[in-house]
Protein backbone atom coordinates (compact mmCIF):
# COMPACT_ATOMS: atom_id res chain seq x y z
CA UNK A 1 0.00 0.00 0.00
CA UNK A 2 1.38 3.39 -0.97
CA UNK A 3 2.17 5.70 1.90
CA UNK A 4 1.60 9.43 1.72
CA UNK A 5 4.80 11.28 2.62
CA UNK A 6 4.71 14.00 5.29
CA UNK A 7 7.34 16.70 4.81
CA UNK A 8 8.50 19.08 7.50
CA UNK A 9 9.01 22.75 6.66
CA UNK A 10 10.05 24.74 9.74
CA UNK A 11 7.27 24.13 12.22
CA UNK A 12 4.81 23.17 9.51
CA UNK A 13 4.02 19.78 8.01
CA UNK A 14 3.27 19.43 4.31
CA UNK A 15 1.15 16.58 3.00
CA UNK A 16 0.77 16.30 -0.74
CA UNK A 17 -2.02 13.97 -1.80
CA UNK A 18 -1.31 12.64 -5.26
CA UNK A 19 -3.01 9.27 -5.31
CA UNK A 20 -6.61 8.17 -5.03
CA UNK A 21 -7.67 8.11 -1.40
CA UNK A 22 -9.44 5.17 0.09
CA UNK A 23 -10.47 4.24 3.61
CA UNK A 24 -7.30 2.56 4.83
CA UNK A 25 -5.01 5.12 3.27
CA UNK A 26 -7.00 7.92 4.90
CA UNK A 27 -6.84 6.22 8.30
CA UNK A 28 -3.10 5.62 7.90
CA UNK A 29 -2.61 9.27 6.97
CA UNK A 30 -4.56 10.45 10.02
CA UNK A 31 -2.46 8.16 12.23
CA UNK A 32 0.86 9.27 10.75
CA UNK A 33 -0.08 12.92 10.77
CA UNK A 34 -1.21 13.07 14.37
CA UNK A 35 1.94 11.21 15.43
CA UNK A 36 4.11 13.65 13.51
CA UNK A 37 2.32 16.74 14.83
CA UNK A 38 3.06 15.60 18.35
CA UNK A 39 6.60 14.38 17.61
CA UNK A 40 7.65 17.48 15.68
CA UNK A 41 5.63 19.94 17.74
CA UNK A 42 4.19 21.24 14.50
CA UNK A 43 2.01 24.35 14.60
CA UNK A 44 0.66 24.10 11.09
CA UNK A 45 -0.45 21.41 8.64
CA UNK A 46 -0.69 22.04 4.94
CA UNK A 47 -2.57 19.59 2.73
CA UNK A 48 -1.84 20.03 -0.96
CA UNK A 49 -4.61 18.69 -3.20
CA UNK A 50 -3.49 20.32 -6.44
CA UNK A 51 -3.02 16.89 -8.01
CA UNK A 52 -6.59 15.82 -7.29
CA UNK A 53 -9.06 16.20 -10.12
CA UNK A 54 -11.90 14.69 -8.16
CA UNK A 55 -12.70 15.47 -4.54
CA UNK A 56 -15.76 13.67 -3.26
CA UNK A 57 -17.59 13.75 0.04
CA UNK A 58 -15.24 11.10 1.42
CA UNK A 59 -12.14 13.21 0.90
CA UNK A 60 -14.07 16.27 2.07
CA UNK A 61 -14.87 14.53 5.35
CA UNK A 62 -11.29 13.32 5.68
CA UNK A 63 -10.02 16.90 5.31
CA UNK A 64 -12.50 18.08 7.93
CA UNK A 65 -11.41 15.28 10.28
CA UNK A 66 -7.72 16.09 9.88
CA UNK A 67 -8.45 19.76 10.54
CA UNK A 68 -10.40 18.91 13.69
CA UNK A 69 -7.66 16.57 14.94
CA UNK A 70 -4.96 19.13 14.30
CA UNK A 71 -6.99 21.79 16.09
CA UNK A 72 -7.11 19.58 19.17
CA UNK A 73 -3.31 19.30 18.95
CA UNK A 74 -3.07 23.11 18.56
CA UNK A 75 -2.05 23.14 14.92
CA UNK A 76 -3.85 24.99 12.14
CA UNK A 77 -4.76 23.14 8.96
CA UNK A 78 -4.72 24.80 5.57
CA UNK A 79 -5.88 23.06 2.41
CA UNK A 80 -4.03 24.41 -0.60
CA UNK A 81 -4.10 24.10 -4.36
CA UNK A 82 -7.74 23.28 -4.98
CA UNK A 83 -8.66 23.48 -8.65
CA UNK A 84 -11.54 25.70 -9.78
CA UNK A 85 -13.53 22.74 -11.10
CA UNK A 86 -13.09 20.91 -7.81
CA UNK A 87 -14.22 23.99 -5.86
CA UNK A 88 -17.36 24.32 -7.98
CA UNK A 89 -18.17 20.62 -7.59
CA UNK A 90 -17.73 20.74 -3.81
CA UNK A 91 -19.98 23.78 -3.54
CA UNK A 92 -22.62 22.14 -5.74
CA UNK A 93 -22.44 19.09 -3.47
CA UNK A 94 -23.04 21.37 -0.50
CA UNK A 95 -19.60 20.68 0.97
CA UNK A 96 -18.19 24.04 1.93
CA UNK A 97 -15.37 22.54 4.06
CA UNK A 98 -16.33 25.14 6.63
CA UNK A 99 -13.96 23.82 9.28
CA UNK A 100 -10.89 24.14 7.10
CA UNK A 101 -8.73 27.10 6.12
CA UNK A 102 -7.81 27.34 2.45
CA UNK A 103 -5.14 29.02 0.36
CA UNK A 104 -4.39 29.19 -3.33
CA UNK A 105 -0.97 27.53 -3.27
CA UNK A 106 1.71 26.24 -0.91
CA UNK A 107 3.38 29.64 -0.82
CA UNK A 108 0.27 31.47 0.29
CA UNK A 109 -0.62 28.60 2.60
CA UNK A 110 2.67 28.95 4.46
CA UNK A 111 2.14 32.72 4.73
CA UNK A 112 -1.38 32.15 6.08
CA UNK A 113 -0.14 29.69 8.70
CA UNK A 114 2.58 32.16 9.74
CA UNK A 115 -0.02 34.90 10.04
CA UNK A 116 -2.35 32.78 12.16
CA UNK A 117 0.43 31.48 14.43
CA UNK A 118 1.90 34.95 14.95
CA UNK A 119 -1.41 36.59 15.84
CA UNK A 120 -3.38 33.92 17.65
CA UNK A 121 -5.87 36.33 19.23
CA UNK A 122 -7.39 37.40 15.89
CA UNK A 123 -7.65 33.76 14.95
CA UNK A 124 -11.35 33.18 14.78
CA UNK A 125 -12.75 36.31 16.32
CA UNK A 126 -13.04 38.78 13.46
CA UNK A 127 -12.85 36.46 10.51
CA UNK A 128 -15.75 34.99 8.68
CA UNK A 129 -14.23 31.84 7.30
CA UNK B 1 -46.35 10.00 -62.06
CA UNK B 2 -43.36 9.72 -64.33
CA UNK B 3 -45.11 11.51 -67.14
CA UNK B 4 -45.83 14.55 -64.91
CA UNK B 5 -42.26 14.59 -64.00
CA UNK B 6 -41.21 14.71 -67.60
CA UNK B 7 -43.89 17.24 -68.43
CA UNK B 8 -42.90 19.47 -65.54
CA UNK B 9 -39.24 19.20 -66.35
CA UNK B 10 -39.72 19.96 -70.03
CA UNK B 11 -42.10 22.83 -69.25
CA UNK B 12 -39.57 24.50 -67.00
CA UNK B 13 -36.84 23.80 -69.49
CA UNK B 14 -38.67 25.28 -72.44
CA UNK B 15 -40.10 28.33 -70.73
CA UNK B 16 -37.18 28.97 -68.40
CA UNK B 17 -36.60 32.60 -69.31
CA UNK B 18 -40.28 33.59 -69.37
CA UNK B 19 -40.87 31.85 -66.06
CA UNK B 20 -37.95 33.65 -64.44
CA UNK B 21 -39.14 37.06 -65.66
CA UNK B 22 -42.70 36.44 -64.49
CA UNK B 23 -41.52 35.14 -61.16
CA UNK B 24 -39.34 38.16 -60.50
CA UNK B 25 -42.26 40.41 -61.37
CA UNK B 26 -44.45 38.53 -58.89
CA UNK B 27 -41.81 38.78 -56.21
CA UNK B 28 -41.49 42.48 -56.80
CA UNK B 29 -45.22 42.88 -56.37
CA UNK B 30 -45.59 40.61 -53.30
CA UNK B 31 -42.40 41.00 -51.36
CA UNK B 32 -41.74 44.68 -51.96
CA UNK B 33 -38.79 45.91 -49.97
CA UNK B 34 -36.60 42.77 -50.08
CA UNK B 35 -36.62 42.64 -53.85
CA UNK B 36 -36.23 46.36 -54.45
CA UNK B 37 -33.41 46.66 -51.93
CA UNK B 38 -31.50 43.65 -53.15
CA UNK B 39 -32.53 43.39 -56.80
CA UNK B 40 -29.42 41.95 -58.42
CA UNK B 41 -28.75 39.46 -55.65
CA UNK B 42 -32.38 38.42 -55.63
CA UNK B 43 -32.51 37.68 -59.36
CA UNK B 44 -29.27 35.74 -59.02
CA UNK B 45 -30.89 33.68 -56.26
CA UNK B 46 -34.04 33.16 -58.30
CA UNK B 47 -31.94 31.95 -61.22
CA UNK B 48 -30.08 29.51 -59.01
CA UNK B 49 -33.37 28.32 -57.55
CA UNK B 50 -34.87 27.63 -60.97
CA UNK B 51 -31.71 25.85 -62.09
CA UNK B 52 -31.85 23.59 -59.06
CA UNK B 53 -35.57 23.11 -59.52
CA UNK B 54 -35.00 22.03 -63.10
CA UNK B 55 -32.21 19.68 -62.12
CA UNK B 56 -34.22 18.18 -59.27
CA UNK B 57 -37.30 17.74 -61.44
CA UNK B 58 -35.29 15.99 -64.14
CA UNK B 59 -34.24 13.34 -61.63
CA UNK B 60 -37.85 12.66 -60.69
CA UNK B 61 -39.04 12.23 -57.10
CA UNK B 62 -41.36 15.19 -56.83
CA UNK B 63 -43.02 14.01 -53.62
CA UNK B 64 -40.28 14.31 -51.11
CA UNK B 65 -37.62 17.01 -50.94
CA UNK B 66 -35.67 15.09 -48.27
CA UNK B 67 -34.01 12.91 -50.90
CA UNK B 68 -30.37 13.36 -51.93
CA UNK B 69 -31.10 14.83 -55.35
CA UNK B 70 -32.69 17.86 -53.67
CA UNK B 71 -29.65 18.37 -51.42
CA UNK B 72 -28.26 21.33 -53.44
CA UNK B 73 -31.74 22.89 -53.35
CA UNK B 74 -31.94 22.52 -49.58
CA UNK B 75 -28.52 24.09 -49.27
CA UNK B 76 -29.66 26.99 -51.41
CA UNK B 77 -32.74 27.49 -49.21
CA UNK B 78 -30.61 27.24 -46.07
CA UNK B 79 -28.31 29.96 -47.39
CA UNK B 80 -31.26 32.12 -48.34
CA UNK B 81 -32.95 31.80 -44.93
CA UNK B 82 -29.76 32.39 -43.00
CA UNK B 83 -29.04 35.45 -45.08
CA UNK B 84 -32.51 36.91 -44.62
CA UNK B 85 -32.62 36.06 -40.92
CA UNK B 86 -29.32 37.81 -40.25
CA UNK B 87 -30.45 40.87 -42.21
CA UNK B 88 -33.59 41.05 -40.11
CA UNK B 89 -36.28 40.29 -42.68
CA UNK B 90 -39.46 38.70 -41.39
CA UNK B 91 -40.32 35.06 -42.00
CA UNK B 92 -43.09 35.91 -44.48
CA UNK B 93 -40.77 38.19 -46.42
CA UNK B 94 -38.44 35.21 -46.67
CA UNK B 95 -41.07 32.65 -47.58
CA UNK B 96 -42.64 34.86 -50.24
CA UNK B 97 -39.53 34.22 -52.31
CA UNK B 98 -40.61 30.60 -52.71
CA UNK B 99 -44.39 30.93 -52.66
CA UNK B 100 -44.49 33.62 -55.31
CA UNK B 101 -43.29 31.03 -57.82
CA UNK B 102 -46.72 29.38 -57.69
CA UNK B 103 -48.51 32.02 -59.68
CA UNK B 104 -46.30 32.08 -62.80
CA UNK B 105 -45.75 28.34 -62.64
CA UNK B 106 -49.44 27.53 -62.43
CA UNK B 107 -50.18 30.00 -65.22
CA UNK B 108 -47.60 28.28 -67.35
CA UNK B 109 -48.98 24.82 -66.62
CA UNK B 110 -52.53 25.96 -67.34
CA UNK B 111 -51.48 27.54 -70.61
CA UNK B 112 -49.55 24.52 -71.80
CA UNK B 113 -51.77 21.73 -70.57
CA UNK B 114 -55.16 23.33 -71.14
CA UNK B 115 -56.03 20.57 -73.63
CA UNK B 116 -55.83 17.80 -71.05
CA UNK B 117 -57.69 18.60 -67.85
CA UNK B 118 -56.70 15.34 -66.17
CA UNK B 119 -53.01 16.06 -66.70
CA UNK B 120 -53.45 19.70 -65.74
CA UNK B 121 -55.05 18.91 -62.41
CA UNK B 122 -52.50 16.34 -61.43
CA UNK B 123 -49.51 18.46 -62.51
CA UNK B 124 -50.91 21.42 -60.56
CA UNK B 125 -51.32 19.27 -57.48
CA UNK B 126 -47.79 17.87 -57.72
CA UNK B 127 -46.28 21.32 -58.18
CA UNK B 128 -48.34 22.83 -55.40
CA UNK B 129 -47.19 20.19 -52.96
CA UNK B 130 -43.59 20.56 -54.03
CA UNK B 131 -43.55 24.31 -53.66
CA UNK B 132 -45.31 24.08 -50.29
CA UNK B 133 -42.56 21.77 -49.13
CA UNK B 134 -39.90 24.21 -50.31
CA UNK B 135 -41.71 27.03 -48.52
CA UNK B 136 -42.07 25.11 -45.28
CA UNK B 137 -38.44 24.08 -45.42
CA UNK B 138 -37.46 27.70 -45.91
CA UNK B 139 -39.48 28.82 -42.91
CA UNK B 140 -38.10 26.04 -40.72
CA UNK B 141 -34.58 26.88 -41.73
CA UNK B 142 -35.34 30.57 -41.19
CA UNK B 143 -36.50 30.02 -37.61
CA UNK B 144 -33.49 27.84 -36.95
CA UNK B 145 -31.18 30.60 -38.12
CA UNK B 146 -33.08 33.07 -35.95
CA UNK B 147 -32.69 30.80 -32.95
CA UNK B 148 -28.97 30.50 -33.61
CA UNK B 149 -28.69 34.28 -33.71
CA UNK B 150 -30.60 34.60 -30.43
CA UNK B 151 -28.52 31.90 -28.74
CA UNK B 152 -25.31 33.52 -29.84
CA UNK B 153 -26.42 36.91 -28.60
CA UNK B 154 -27.48 35.42 -25.28
CA UNK B 155 -24.07 33.82 -24.89
CA UNK B 156 -22.29 37.04 -25.77
CA UNK B 157 -24.45 38.96 -23.34
CA UNK B 158 -23.63 36.46 -20.59
CA UNK B 159 -19.92 36.85 -21.17
CA UNK B 160 -20.16 40.60 -21.48
CA UNK B 161 -22.05 41.02 -18.26
CA UNK B 162 -19.68 39.07 -16.00
CA UNK B 163 -16.34 40.85 -16.02
CA UNK B 164 -13.77 40.22 -13.29
CA UNK B 165 -11.74 43.35 -12.63
CA UNK B 166 -8.46 43.59 -10.78
CA UNK B 167 -8.81 46.62 -8.50
CA UNK B 168 -5.48 46.27 -6.78
CA UNK B 169 -2.74 43.72 -6.59
CA UNK B 170 -4.47 40.77 -4.97
CA UNK B 171 -7.91 42.39 -4.93
CA UNK B 172 -10.50 41.35 -7.52
CA UNK B 173 -13.87 42.97 -8.09
CA UNK B 174 -16.89 41.23 -9.55
CA UNK B 175 -19.58 43.75 -10.45
CA UNK B 176 -22.75 41.76 -11.00
CA UNK B 177 -25.38 43.30 -13.23
CA UNK B 178 -28.77 41.76 -13.89
CA UNK B 179 -30.55 38.80 -12.42
CA UNK B 180 -28.50 35.89 -11.11
CA UNK B 181 -29.80 32.59 -12.43
CA UNK B 182 -28.06 29.23 -12.28
CA UNK B 183 -26.38 29.43 -15.68
CA UNK B 184 -25.07 32.91 -14.96
CA UNK B 185 -23.86 31.89 -11.52
CA UNK B 186 -21.95 29.07 -13.15
CA UNK B 187 -20.20 31.47 -15.53
CA UNK B 188 -19.59 34.05 -12.80
CA UNK B 189 -18.11 31.39 -10.55
CA UNK B 190 -15.90 29.94 -13.26
CA UNK B 191 -14.52 33.29 -14.37
CA UNK B 192 -13.92 34.39 -10.78
CA UNK B 193 -12.09 31.18 -9.87
CA UNK B 194 -10.01 31.28 -13.04
CA UNK B 195 -9.01 34.84 -12.23
CA UNK B 196 -8.14 33.89 -8.65
CA UNK B 197 -5.78 31.24 -10.00
CA UNK B 198 -4.11 33.49 -12.60
CA UNK B 199 -3.80 36.57 -10.42
CA UNK B 200 -3.23 34.86 -7.08
CA UNK B 201 -5.72 37.23 -5.47
CA UNK B 202 -6.65 36.69 -1.82
CA UNK B 203 -9.58 39.09 -1.77
CA UNK B 204 -12.62 39.33 -3.99
CA UNK B 205 -15.26 42.04 -3.80
CA UNK B 206 -18.65 40.94 -5.11
CA UNK B 207 -20.67 44.03 -5.94
CA UNK B 208 -24.42 43.52 -6.26
CA UNK B 209 -25.40 47.13 -7.02
CA UNK B 210 -26.73 45.99 -10.39
CA UNK B 211 -28.71 43.03 -9.09
CA UNK B 212 -32.33 44.17 -9.02
CA UNK B 213 -33.65 41.78 -6.36
CA UNK B 214 -32.15 39.35 -3.92
CA UNK B 215 -34.41 36.43 -3.12
CA UNK B 216 -33.54 33.12 -1.52
CA UNK B 217 -32.39 31.67 -4.84
CA UNK B 218 -30.07 34.58 -5.65
CA UNK B 219 -28.74 34.44 -2.09
CA UNK B 220 -28.11 30.73 -2.54
CA UNK B 221 -26.12 31.47 -5.71
CA UNK B 222 -24.15 34.19 -3.94
CA UNK B 223 -23.33 31.83 -1.07
CA UNK B 224 -22.14 29.19 -3.55
CA UNK B 225 -19.87 31.66 -5.30
CA UNK B 226 -18.48 32.89 -1.99
CA UNK B 227 -17.79 29.38 -0.67
CA UNK B 228 -16.14 28.33 -3.93
CA UNK B 229 -13.85 31.37 -3.76
CA UNK B 230 -13.11 30.54 -0.15
CA UNK B 231 -12.12 27.00 -1.12
CA UNK B 232 -9.62 28.57 -3.50
CA UNK B 233 -8.19 30.57 -0.63
CA UNK B 234 -9.81 33.92 -1.42
CA UNK B 235 -11.93 35.92 1.02
CA UNK B 236 -15.05 37.57 -0.34
CA UNK B 237 -16.52 40.92 0.60
CA UNK B 238 -20.06 41.67 -0.46
CA UNK B 239 -20.71 45.26 -1.47
CA UNK B 240 -23.34 47.43 -3.09
CA UNK B 241 -26.17 46.32 -0.88
CA UNK B 242 -29.03 48.77 -1.32
CA UNK B 243 -31.25 49.63 1.66
CA UNK B 244 -34.26 47.71 0.31
CA UNK B 245 -32.09 44.67 -0.30
CA UNK B 246 -30.73 44.82 3.25
CA UNK B 247 -34.35 44.79 4.45
CA UNK B 248 -35.26 41.91 2.15
CA UNK B 249 -32.30 39.86 3.35
CA UNK B 250 -33.35 40.32 6.97
CA UNK B 251 -37.04 39.68 6.29
CA UNK B 252 -36.22 36.47 4.43
CA UNK B 253 -33.94 35.43 7.30
CA UNK B 254 -31.01 34.84 4.97
CA UNK B 255 -27.66 34.15 6.55
CA UNK B 256 -24.93 35.12 4.10
CA UNK B 257 -22.01 34.61 6.53
CA UNK B 258 -19.85 37.11 4.74
CA UNK B 259 -18.44 40.54 5.46
CA UNK B 260 -20.64 43.05 3.70
CA UNK B 261 -20.24 46.73 2.98
CA UNK B 262 -22.70 49.26 1.66
CA UNK B 263 -20.47 50.57 -1.11
CA UNK B 264 -17.63 49.28 -3.24
CA UNK B 265 -15.42 52.09 -1.84
CA UNK B 266 -15.83 50.77 1.71
CA UNK B 267 -15.14 47.26 0.51
CA UNK B 268 -11.96 48.33 -1.27
CA UNK B 269 -10.80 50.20 1.83
CA UNK B 270 -11.32 47.06 3.91
CA UNK B 271 -9.56 44.90 1.34
CA UNK B 272 -6.56 47.24 1.29
CA UNK B 273 -6.43 47.32 5.07
CA UNK B 274 -6.46 43.53 5.21
CA UNK B 275 -3.71 43.42 2.61
CA UNK B 276 -1.69 45.70 4.88
CA UNK B 277 -1.91 48.70 2.55
CA UNK B 278 -2.74 52.25 3.51
CA UNK B 279 -4.00 55.17 1.47
CA UNK B 280 -2.60 58.50 2.71
CA UNK B 281 -3.12 62.12 1.82
CA UNK B 282 -0.07 63.41 -0.05
CA UNK B 283 -0.22 66.89 1.51
CA UNK B 284 -0.38 65.63 5.10
CA UNK B 285 1.57 62.41 5.49
CA UNK B 286 -0.20 60.23 8.02
CA UNK B 287 2.98 58.95 9.61
CA UNK B 288 5.71 61.61 9.59
CA UNK B 289 9.23 60.23 9.39
CA UNK B 290 10.71 61.16 12.70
Amino acid sequence: MAEIPILKIGDCLLVSIQVDMHDRLALALQDDLTERIVADRARGVMIDISALEIVDSFIGRMLNNIAAMSRVLDAVTVVVGMRPAVAITLVELGLGLTGVRTALNVDKGLALIRRIIDTPERDDADRFR
Amino acid sequence: MSEHRNIIHSLIDQHYQALLTDWLACQKRDAGSVVTQRGAENSELAKRFLDEFRRGASAGQLDDIGTPQWAPMRELLDDLSRDRAVQGYSSSETAVFVFSLKEPLFALVRRELSGNSEQLASATWTLSRLIDQFGLYTIESYSKSREDVINRQQQELLELSTPVVELWEGVLALPLIGTLDSSRTQIVMESLLERIVTSGAEMAIIDITGVPTVDTLVAQHLIKTISAARLMGADCILSGIRPQIAQTIVHLGLELNVVSKATMADALALALRRAGKMVVDRKQPATPEA
